[in-house]
């Protein structure tokens, strides 16, 4: 029954942060850039006003592109439903698994390069080609940065992965976890649609990908797509801050280890998120074709990583 | 409930050849698809019947004549349970490949014969049959022979198209070269055995000196190998599948290659055992190579069915990894966690069979529909044809490898065997296992991205040409097939921890391995959460079913909005898609199928190396005026370029050579003749 109840506060806890760390990003980009910038609770006023409007939908579109939201967002949050983020406790409490965290993502974004298509428009075709090229070629780091972790642990359950590294502290500084989080690091970047990869606030169309293949999307439904991809961010950067430094984490469901697991996730996340918010502010967007280098660099910091996790055994 | 194997078994053997039989003497076309299908589909349920038994009791079924044909050692039958899930499986996907057939094949009324089509489809579906019941030498290559023949005159159905000739020269010479290196493998292994039947051979086996073994083992690899279509054996693949009618495809990638895999386990793990860890090596080295290959030609693909078989390739190689992980484990002293490889090879070629059957029975709609296996006239067919369009959208997930369909749940068994690797303290483990895994990775990412393709540009946006804007369901019996392939890829989905706990089971009779998989003893990965890749599927599966099933309701589009807004509540206003102020939108805006691979297709130039042609045509008298500018770009593997064509060239240089002899005159002949009559007297003399 606390199982059930803590795995529903969990899900509305991801699905209530998501939204306000893309906007702290954006708040702290616009304060490093000299800029007011809007509060960072501007994406729920967003997401309100987009619920409440009317959808337009293209007349080309088939079911594909109105169930495409739902998918999204109910693939993130189920994602969101099962990794570690305040609590961890030992035993079959989260029987998730990074593959299965990985490949539920990616449902979700298989449905949104159909929807892509689905419209007929250039601009939709144009984005998803390019998201399904960046995605395959994260596949290799993510699964690499996976086997790295655990290599340690002995599983790719997370609670394991959490609580050996809890277990071992001088584990995770050493050089196998350090290189896993920066491929790791690096995967969150392209997956979740940021600089250097793509863009999250341009709309000219030649530099788009995310932004392009959900185009067409307008009022609620869009909300919904908005909602599940920070949704993905914040589940990228709850896996980063987790996996790799996950002090602070509860290792029980009593009150006072969940309060202290709450507070050190909430500004574990907002370090990460105020890193990629300088990263984005120090850094171009890479041409496209330039972008596989940048992937191939992070798997091959993922391979050391798993070299060297066999080396330090 | 008790069944009597060896009746249903005969009564399997029956059916086909009645079935063969009453189509080649049918008087009308009509009758002989509907005998063709009738008799394929009895035999299929007969040998499914025979199968599920073994099965279910899990005790070997026998039957062995060996006064039949005795001078090659007679008939003889024993179905284990690693050769019941290899029947099971073709019986089941003949039995709807079947029925499909007689609808799909009703367009060649009239236009040629179905006769002999009834009969190598029957005989094809006796060979497949055979395959994993036979339990000697002879047996074993006279149902392999009949799988391959039957097999060919298959592909050569649509005889006056140059390519389905060509498809079939390639398919015969393939499978003949693959039959020929099974003879010195059994050559090898029967004198030590002493006999043909299999029993000896694996008594024998273990008596074979080391090189004997690797001889053996190697050879197994390339003969089945060529069988599944790994690469670089594969080239036939490609071209063979997609010259076949579409239920034939499905039952060549389905089942068909699938054979090739049972041969190899059961050489490897059934006869030779445990061997050195350079086996496993050279198979993963081998499986990595066909999943990246086949995945990265099936990308750049624009022809559906062609698509569909590099995919196969793709899926093969998947399957060798797994058996690869287990090789490499078993000889390092780890047979419990080899099961885990095993295990995994075998619940992705089951899965494999479901969704690559579903997938190429649904092409087969689309291209009776379309009238066209060319994606770029494509597009919009989820309008006309909403079930099909449905039946390939899972297919195409489920080979993307997405929860929660089949698909992922192998490939994560899959993972977790490489993964075992590092239970092994060795250099060349410790590399070459997470290679394998992000060869696996990749592949799976990049498969994604070309079912999205496939299914994107196929069925979404508007139709590209006027077919493909025409295009309806066929008859509602192509339903059965695709709903029941559609139920048991989500189905083996959902339910993997059984699916898996099932292939253990198989595994453990062959390899004699005791079983402490379940228990968790010392079994690295699958401790504490079970099998826990079916520990997530039921969530996902609780959440998205609502939301999944309201679309669905709105899957007729034409009365677009309504059906859907009342069900979520908010306003929906159908619109033109967004143009920057073009006046109409038309299919020509679209992204087309080439378009949408080429950012892999550029980054991977240097595997692919496409040949580009440009030509621009100015007018003769001013250079400034442009009559025409074509760019033609072409994908020739260059891998089949380099291996295949000395090869061909120096066959047809002997072939040319030896036509010389073919002079026309009678009197030449003659002097053959005699020539041929001196020279076998004189070596009877001679041995004499």
């Amino acid at each position: 029954m606390s199982r059930a109840i803590a795995i529903l506060f969990q899900t509305l806890l991801a699905a209530g942060l998501a939204p306000l760390v893309g906007g702290f990003i954006r708040w702290v980009k616009a304060r490093l850039n000299g800029r007011r910038g809007a509060p960072p609770w501007q994406p729920y006023y967003d997401i309100q006003k987009l619920l409440g409007k009317e959808a337009v939908v293209s007349r080309t579109a088939s079911w594909i592109f109105r169930a495409t939201p739902f998918v999204v967002f109910s693939t993130s949050l189920v994602v969101a439903s099962f990794v570690p983020l305040v609590a961890a406790p030992a035993g079959r409490f989260i029987a998730g698994d990074l593959f299965a965290a990985v490949y539920l993502l990616l449902l979700g974004t298989f449905f949104l390069a159909l929807a892509g298509l689905d419209t007929g428009s250039p601009f939709g075709g144009m984005g998803a080609s390019r998201e399904m090229t960046v995605v395959a070629l994260t596949e290799p780091t993510v699964a690499l940065s996976i086997v790295a972790l655990a290599l340690n642990a002995g599983s790719t359950s997370f609670s394991q992965i959490v609580s050996r590294t809890l277990a071992e502290p001088a584990a995770a500084l050493g050089p196998g976890h350090l290189l896993a989080f920066a491929a790791l690091f690096i995967v969150t970047l392209a997956e979740t649609g940021r600089l250097p990869v793509d863009n999250p606030a341009t709309h000219l169309e030649l530099t788009m990908i995310h932004e392009a293949m959900v185009l067409e999307y307008s009022g609620p439904y869009l909300a919904l797509v908005e909602w599940g991809a920070s949704l993905k961010l914040f589940v990228f950067l709850a896996l980063a801050v987790n996996l790799f430094m996950p002090w602070g984490i509860a290792v029980s469901l009593a009150p006072i280890p969940l309060a202290i697991g709450l507070v050190t996730f909430v500004v574990k996340i907002g370090v990460l998120a105020t890193a990629i918010a300088v990263l984005e502010t120090r850094v171009a967007k890479l041409r496209l074709f330039r972008v596989p280098e940048l992937l191939s660099a992070s798997f091959v910091l993922a391979l050391l990583a798993v070299l060297s996790t066999f080396l330090a055994r | 409930m008790t069944v009597d194997r060896s009746a249903a078994f005969l009564f399997m053997i029956a059916g086909y050849v009645a079935g063969a039989i009453v189509a080649l003497i049918a008087p009308s076309d009509r009758i002989a698809r509907g005998a063709t299908a009738i008799g394929a589909a009895s035999g299929s349920v007969a040998g499914l019947v025979t199968a599920l038994a073994v099965l279910a009791t899990g005790d070997r079924f026998e039957l062995v004549r060996p006064d039949m044909i005795a001078v090659a050692g007679g008939v003889a039958i024993q179905l284990d349970s690693l050769g019941a899930l290899f029947l099971a499986l073709v019986c089941s996907v003949g039995l709807f490949a079947a029925v499909y057939g007689f609808t799909y094949t009703a367009d060649y009324d009239g236009r040629r014969s179905l006769r002999f089509f009834g009969l190598m489809f029957n005989a094809f579906l006796l060979g497949m049959s055979l395959v994993p019941c036979a339990a000697n030498v002879f047996t074993f290559l006279f149902a392999w022979e009949l799988m391959a023949v039957a097999s060919y005159f298959l592909v050569m159905t649509e005889h006056e198209s140059s390519d389905a000739r060509a498809a079939g020269l390639w398919y015969a010479a393939m499978t003949h070269f693959g039959f020929v290196l099974l003879l010195p493998m059994f050559l090898i292994m029967a004198p030590a055995a002493g006999a043909t039947a299999f029993v000896d051979l694996r008594a024998g086996a273990s008596a074979l000196p080391p090189a004997a073994r690797s001889t053996v083992f190697a050879l197994a690899l390339a003969a089945f190998g060529s069988k599944a279509g790994v690469v670089p054996l594969h080239v036939w693949l490609p071209r063979a599948h997609p010259a076949a009618p579409s239920h034939v495809s499905a039952l060549m990638s389905g089942v068909m290659i699938k054979l090739g895999v049972y041969g190899l386990l059961r050489v490897t793990s059934d006869f030779l055992g445990t061997g050195p860890a350079w086996w496993g090596g050279l198979v993963l080295a081998v499986g990595s190579l066909s999943a990246l290959g086949g995945v990265l030609y099936a990308l750049t693909e624009n022809d559906l069915k062609r698509l569909l078989a590099y995919s196969s390739v793709e899926n093969v190689g998947v399957i060798f990894l797994g058996i690869g992980a287990a090789l490499v484990l078993q000889s390092y002293g780890l047979p419990a966690l080899a099961m885990v490889g095993f295990g995994a090879a075998l619940l992705h070629t089951v899965n494999h069979a479901c969704f690559k059957t579903l997938l190429f029975l649904a092409a087969g709609n689309v291209l009776r529909g379309a009238r066209t296996r060319n994606m770029e006239q494509m597009g919009g067919l989820i309008k006309g044809m909403p079930v099909t369009a449905m039946a390939f959208l899972i297919g195409s997930a489920a080979a993307a490898a997405l929860p929660p369909l089949n698909g992922f749940a192998s490939e994560w068994m899959v993972f977790q065997a490489l993964l075992s690797g590092a239970q092994i303290a060795k250099p060349e483990v410790a590399i070459g296992s997470p290679l394998a895994v992000g060869v696996l990775a990749l592949t799976s990412g990049l498969a994604a991205a070309t079912f999205v393709k496939a299914f994107g540009i196929s069925f979404l946006a508007m139709p590209r040409s006027d077919a493909a804007a025409a295009a309806r369901e066929p008859h509602w019996s192509a339903w059965t097939a695709l709903g029941a392939f559609a139920a048991a890829t989500v189905v083996l989905g959902l339910f993997a921890p059984s699916a898996i706990a099932a292939m253990y089971r198989i595994v453990e009779s062959v390899t004699a391995t005791p079983r402490n998989v379940t228990g968790g003893g010392g079994i690295w990965l699958l401790s504490a959460h079970g099998v826990a890749a079916g520990a997530v599927p039921p969530p996902v599966v609780t959440k998205l079913s609502p939301r999944k099933g309201s679309p669905s309701g709105g899957t007729s589009v034409k009365i677009t909005g309504s059906a859907f807004t009342g069900a979520s509540g908010f306003d929906v206003r159908v619109a033109d898609t967004w143009g920057c102020g073009r006046i109409r939108q038309t299919a020509r805006m679209e992204y087309t199928s080439s378009a949408f691979a080429e950012p892999l297709r550029r980054i991977f130039s240097e595997l692919y190396r496409p040949t580009e042609d440009f030509s621009v045509s100015v007018h003769p008298e001013a250079r400034l005026i442009i009559r025409s500018i074509t760019y033609t770009t072409r994908i020739v593997p260059w891998i089949e370029k380099a291996l295949y064509e000395p090869v061909t060239r120096g066959a047809r240089a002997i072939a040319a050579s030896v036509r010389r002899l073919q002079a026309g005159s009678v009197h030449l002949y003659l002097l053959y003749i005699a020539a041929a009559l001196m020279a076998a007297l004189a070596s009877a003399w001679w041995f004499e």
